[in-house]
């Protein structure tokens, strides 16, 4: 159990390195910045236009499906990994098991591709 | 104190604290961002545990897909949120009472709960020590051949996700020209030119 610690001390000084880095960015400004603020200069430059609407408008649902298929083939491939790694010891009934979990995920991509859930109109 | 138990209080209470955050913050994309973080945690509970699989899909999957869905569905909402929070004291004492009656269940069932003893053992049993096999494996040995219905399961279930979500959203839009390949291929000069021999004077 400690050893697989210790082989995560690498990520540990990573991620120490990486907070510190990102909260000495972002605390210098405060102490190192000028500062002269102007409703000004947060005004739209010359020419360029006001905001006039809101950011928040419908999308396209479809940006969701999109989103929802990913999830569905990611958590798929997940499956693969353990069986990649055991494939040796499981034999035959191991093997087919997962053969039958992909013919039905393939039934539903099939599905999506007649569908033309995969196409942009 | 070791280092491992360090490690957890660190990260339990980083967990807890975005928790908290992710009902708290003003902003929801910044929920969202709270909820990655809380993900994150929990993914180095579960490394803190031995269970590297479990904290590689966590970070895979939900944060890599699961935390981008929300936000777009935080994003694509258009909904004015100041104007959402106006009737917080009005919906109190409703909000209160159902809290109120989660808390009383919570309490009965940790207040009748009872282990049994055979459980313990069934939970002990299968998992061999980690210097022999490694997490991956020991998770890959009994998937696919011990716990082969809930595998399949699984599967069925992530088929009708797909096939619900195409159901739910999929409308094609009408008088769309699409390209399609096998026609364009197939299509012969044959089939698409014509030539006529006009007579001088006389027109088509």
């Amino acid at each position: 159990m400690t050893a697989l610690i210790q082989d995560y001390l690498p990520i540990v000084v990573f991620l120490a390195v990486a907070a510190a880095i990102g909260l000495a960015l972002m605390a210098a400004p405060f102490f190192v910045a000028y500062k002269a603020p102007d409703a000004e200069k947060l005004s739209a430059y010359e020419c360029g236009f006001n905001a006039f609407d809101d950011a928040r408008m419908k999308f396209d649902v479809r940006f969701y499906l999109v989103a929802i298929l990913f999830i569905i083939f990611d958590l798929e491939v997940a499956f693969l990994f353990p069986w990649a790694i055991t494939l040796g010891e499981l034999g035959t009934f191991g093997f087919w098991s997962m053969m039958v979990f992909l013919a039905v995920l393939t039934i539903g991509f099939i599905y999506e591709w007649r569908k033309g859930a995969l196409e942009w109109d | 104190m070791t280092i491992a138990a360090l490690f957890f209080y660190l990260y339990a209470a980083v967990a807890c604290a975005s928790a908290f955050m992710v009902i708290a913050a003003r902003n929801p994309v910044h929920s969202v961002l709270f909820l990655i973080l809380t993900f994150v945690s929990a993914a180095a509970l579960f490394v803190l545990l031995g269970a590297e699989f479990l904290a590689m899909i966590l970070v895979v999957v939900y944060v890599g897909a699961v935390a981008v869905l929300f936000l777009f569905v935080v994003m694509m909402l258009d909904v004015d949120f100041a104007e959402l929070r106006q009737g917080f004291l009005q919906y109190l004492p409703v909000g209160a009472l159902v809290g109120v009656i989660f808390l009383v269940e919570l309490v009965l069932v940790l207040g009748t709960w009872a282990v049994a003893p055979e459980a313990m053992r069934a939970i002990q049993a299968p998992i061999p020590p980690l210097d022999q096999v490694s997490n991956t494996q020991a998770i890959g040995r009994v998937l696919y051949t011990t716990y082969v219905h809930y595998f399949q399961l699984a599967g069925v279930v992530l088929l009708v996700a797909m096939i619900g979500a195409i159901v739910l959203t999929l409308r094609h839009k009408e008088n769309v020209k699409r390209q399609d390949v096998g026609r364009q291929i197939a299509r012969t000069r044959a089939m698409s030119v014509e030539l006529k021999k006009v007579e001088p004077g006389q027109g088509i």
